[in-house]
């Protein structure tokens, strides 16, 4: 059996104990709320754990799409970048996933193919990590964004009105004097 | 090779311990103030032009507070005090059975897992204090009891979690005895202030409102020179130049709306939309008038005491009773009407030198407002649909596709449910409603009010708006709605960003810039733009041109 073949046959369970850890780095009676409320929009949080690292967990067994590992990266990071963690602990989740396929392998018999099979699994976990801190630091930066966007909005038209912002003319009405839809391409 | 750690104990983390782990435990755990969640303080100049107790810099990351040497005594004499003169929250100190049932329905708490979230948390934290002090039980047996002292610690926890309340009552709606958590911040929030504990963004705000009649301090004249280039902009979209009156005496209505409405977009265009509908209808009878004076219907004294939320909401009766008006027309806010509906007429009423409002185009009276002789624009407008007044051209909101944000206040504090939505529905063609435990009474809030509006506590905010944002993703998925349409103030500066970090696709509006847009003027030039200036659906091409 390949690791693939066995990971797929017990995908469930994988899932269902990644799900548990990850919840462990809540408090009891968080981690009880965001298991237990099984609807989507009083418990966004949880579902949202549950159902993306179940398709997290195929992309990384079965990779078919890099935008479907991203996207599914960024319900997760997206709500970790703004909750109670460090960075580190907030994208630890991933790396919580190797110890429990380890298992499952080693309960499997010491196969040698399993385990060099079990290596590229790994690294493909560490490709996620990856991909996950661009995701995290995405948030991040947004988050930045939006507090310093905060301060100007709230008087935007007052600052328009007096003339404080001063909007650069756009890329058409640059255009016009030349061939190419850039401004540095008019002269 | 190096101790590293292993990935499980990465993820270890010092979250509170919880009701559950012992409800004692949660006690125990001290305060730990963030970055990013905490707000910044009040400045001093505010906290001096209206007279609040200890102005001075201070820094809640700082270790020390500067506060008067006896401000446990402050604390406690205040606290008694209110005891006795709210029945209110002396019920809601005593009856809590600890039940739960709204432990989980706090959107701060659903969105960032800090169990000291969950309202029944959050009132514990006067309620163990006011054990100790107050009750035999308390004083006798401490902790056991649940009761414990007023510390500088709880006092910072009080502080930390008392502003991170939206004071939206979304909890309070499913406590079998109706305790009222949104009251005990209020009272929280209150309490704190005696001794100077307070927040930039309210506290800034209020001193504005008190000066110049609205939170940014906007003078006159400026509120004017907003005003007449909304017209300018109305004249370039439609071709005729509308012309409010400015503090004109003697007008019949007193038109009173969020100043966010006249200085912020999105809000910008909702101003335009009233100001349209106005010009509409003078021919049928409005005589109508703006207030540079009343320029501010958002009420942030009521984030800071009784008596300041008092104070302010007199200064919108008072300018209605110097210009002579009969009634008051109120734009589309959230906490104003919270404090009109039920505060109001205890604060200042009954208002007798107005009169009950009747709508002079429709005949129709206002009974609901009978007392506070205040009517909400929705209400206006939408009787003056029901009653054929209006000629609209839904078509011109094509390119939306719009759901509604029951805005707490207004859905929850006074039951504004269905005149919104029925306007909506009679301006534009795509209208869809996100899943019903998230809208009406059952609204999650925007995650930004009563205070929290600003931007230090930006990733606050993004936790407590994620359960409105995630109902707005599913409708934005399953129907490709692409706007969200709402009536506060709050809700207009608060959700742009909450969207652009959850669900960028989707923008926000008023109720009333789709009112403008589908508002069909006598002699207007065939219009090409909505009232941002965008290209109507079908004039893609003609822009252009
Ligand atoms: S629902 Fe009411 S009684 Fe139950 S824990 Fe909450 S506040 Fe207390
Ligand atoms: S934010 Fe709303 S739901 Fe949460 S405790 Fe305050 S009033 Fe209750």
């Amino acid at each position: 059996m390949t690791l693939e073949e066995l990971l797929l046959q017990k995908r469930d369970a994988i899932k269902a104990r990644w799900l548990q850890a990850v919840l462990e780095s809540y408090p009891p009676d968080s981690r009880r709320f965001f298991k237990k409320q099984k609807d989507q929009f009083a418990n966004p949080v949880g579902h949202a754990f549950s159902t993306e690292l179940e398709n997290l967990l195929q992309e990384i067994i079965e990779p078919s799409d890099p935008e479907r590992l991203r996207a599914s990266l960024d319900r997760i990071v997206r709500i970790r970048a703004v909750q109670e963690f460090a960075p580190s602990q907030g994208l630890s989740f991933l790396f919580l996933l190797k110890p429990i396929v380890r298992e499952v392998v080693t309960d499997a018999g010491r196969d040698e193919d399993l385990q060099r099979e079990m290596e590229a699994l790994s690294t493909r976990i560490d490709g996620a990590v990856l991909a996950a801190l661009d995701v995290y630091m995405t948030c991040r930066e947004k988050l930045y964004i939006l507090r310093a966007d905060q301060m100007k909005n709230q008087v935007s038209a007052l600052l328009r009105r007096a003339g404080l912002i001063s909007e650069v003319p756009s890329w058409d009405a640059a255009s016009e004097e030349g061939s190419e839809n850039h401004p540095l391409n008019s002269t | 090779m190096a101790d590293l750690p292993k990935p499980e104990e990465l993820v270890q983390i010092d979250h509170s311990p919880s009701l559950h782990k012992g409800l004692l435990g949660w006690m125990d755990t001290p305060v730990r103030i963030r970055e990013g969640i905490a707000l910044y303080a009040g400045k001093p100049q505010s906290l001096e032009y209206v007279g609040m107790p200890n102005p001075r810099e201070w820094n809640p990351l700082d270790e020390d507070w500067k506060l008067p040497e006896n401000w446990k005594e402050i604390i406690l004499d205040g606290l008694r005090e209110r005891l006795d003169r709210f029945r209110s929250l002396k019920v809601f100190m005593d009856i809590c059975v600890r039940c739960g049932a709204c432990a989980d329905k706090c959107h701060f708490f659903i969105g960032g897992g800090d169990p000291k979230n969950m309202p029944v948390l959050r009132a514990e934290l006067l309620r163990s204090v006011y054990r100790k002090e107050y009750t035999t039980a308390g004083k006798i047996m401490g902790k056991i009891a649940g009761a414990r002292e007023l510390t500088y610690d709880v006092l910072k926890e009080w502080w930390y979690y008392f502003f991170q309340c939206t004071e939206c009552r979304r909890c309070s709606l499913f406590c079998p005895y109706g305790i009222d958590t949104a009251e005990v911040t209020i009272i929280g929030r209150e309490l704190l202030n005696l001794i100077g504990l307070n927040v930039d963004w309210v506290a800034a705000p209020v001193a504005n409102c008190y000066r110049t009649g609205n939170h940014l301090g906007i003078q006159p004249h400026a509120y004017k020179d907003m005003i007449d280039f909304f017209c300018e902009d109305l004249e370039e979209v439609t071709g005729i130049r509308p012309n409010p009156s400015m503090n004109r005496k003697g007008a019949e209505i007193l038109f009173i709306t969020p100043s966010g409405d006249v200085f912020a977009d999105p809000g910008t265009y909702t101003a335009m939309g009233y100001i349209i509908l106005f010009h509409y209808l003078e021919s049928l009878g409005l005589d109508i008038t703006w207030s540079t004076y009343a320029s501010e219907g958002g009420n942030f004294g009521f984030f800071t005491s009784h008596e300041m939320a008092k104070r302010l909401n007199a200064k919108m009766y008072a300018e209605a009773e110097r210009l002579g008006v009969k009634w008051i027309l109120g734009g589309e806010c959230g906490h104003m009407w919270r404090v009109i509906h039920q505060y109001m007429d205890t604060f200042n009423g009954p208002a007798d030198h107005l009169e009950v409002p009747v709508s002079p185009i429709t005949g129709t009276r206002f009974e609901n407002a009978a007392s506070t002789k205040m009517v909400h624009i929705t209400e206006f407008t939408a009787d003056l649909i029901k009653n054929n007044k209006l000629k609209l051209d839904k078509s011109r909101n094509d390119n939306l596709v719009v759901t509604y944000h029951d805005s707490c206040n207004p859905a929850r504090g006074m039951g504004l449910l269905e005149e919104p939505r029925y306007v909506i529905k009679n301006v534009c063609n795509h209208f869809y409603e996100m899943p019903e435990n998230t809208i009406r009474e059952q609204t999650f809030c925007c995650g930004s009010g009563a205070g929290l509006n600003a931007g230090e506590d930006m990733e606050l905010r993004m936790r407590g708006g994620m359960p409105r944002a995630n109902a707005v993703r599913h409708v934005h998925e399953k129907h490709g709605v692409n706007m969200l349409a709402c009536v506060c103030a709050i809700d207009r500066a608060a959700l742009p960003p909450l969207m652009e970090y959850w669900v960028p696709e989707v923008d926000v509006t008023g109720v009333h810039e789709m009112v403008g847009n589908a508002l069909i003027l006598d002699g207007e030039q065939k219009r090409t733009t909505d009232l941002r200036g965008e290209p109507l659906p079908g004039m893609e091409e003609e822009e252009d041109v």
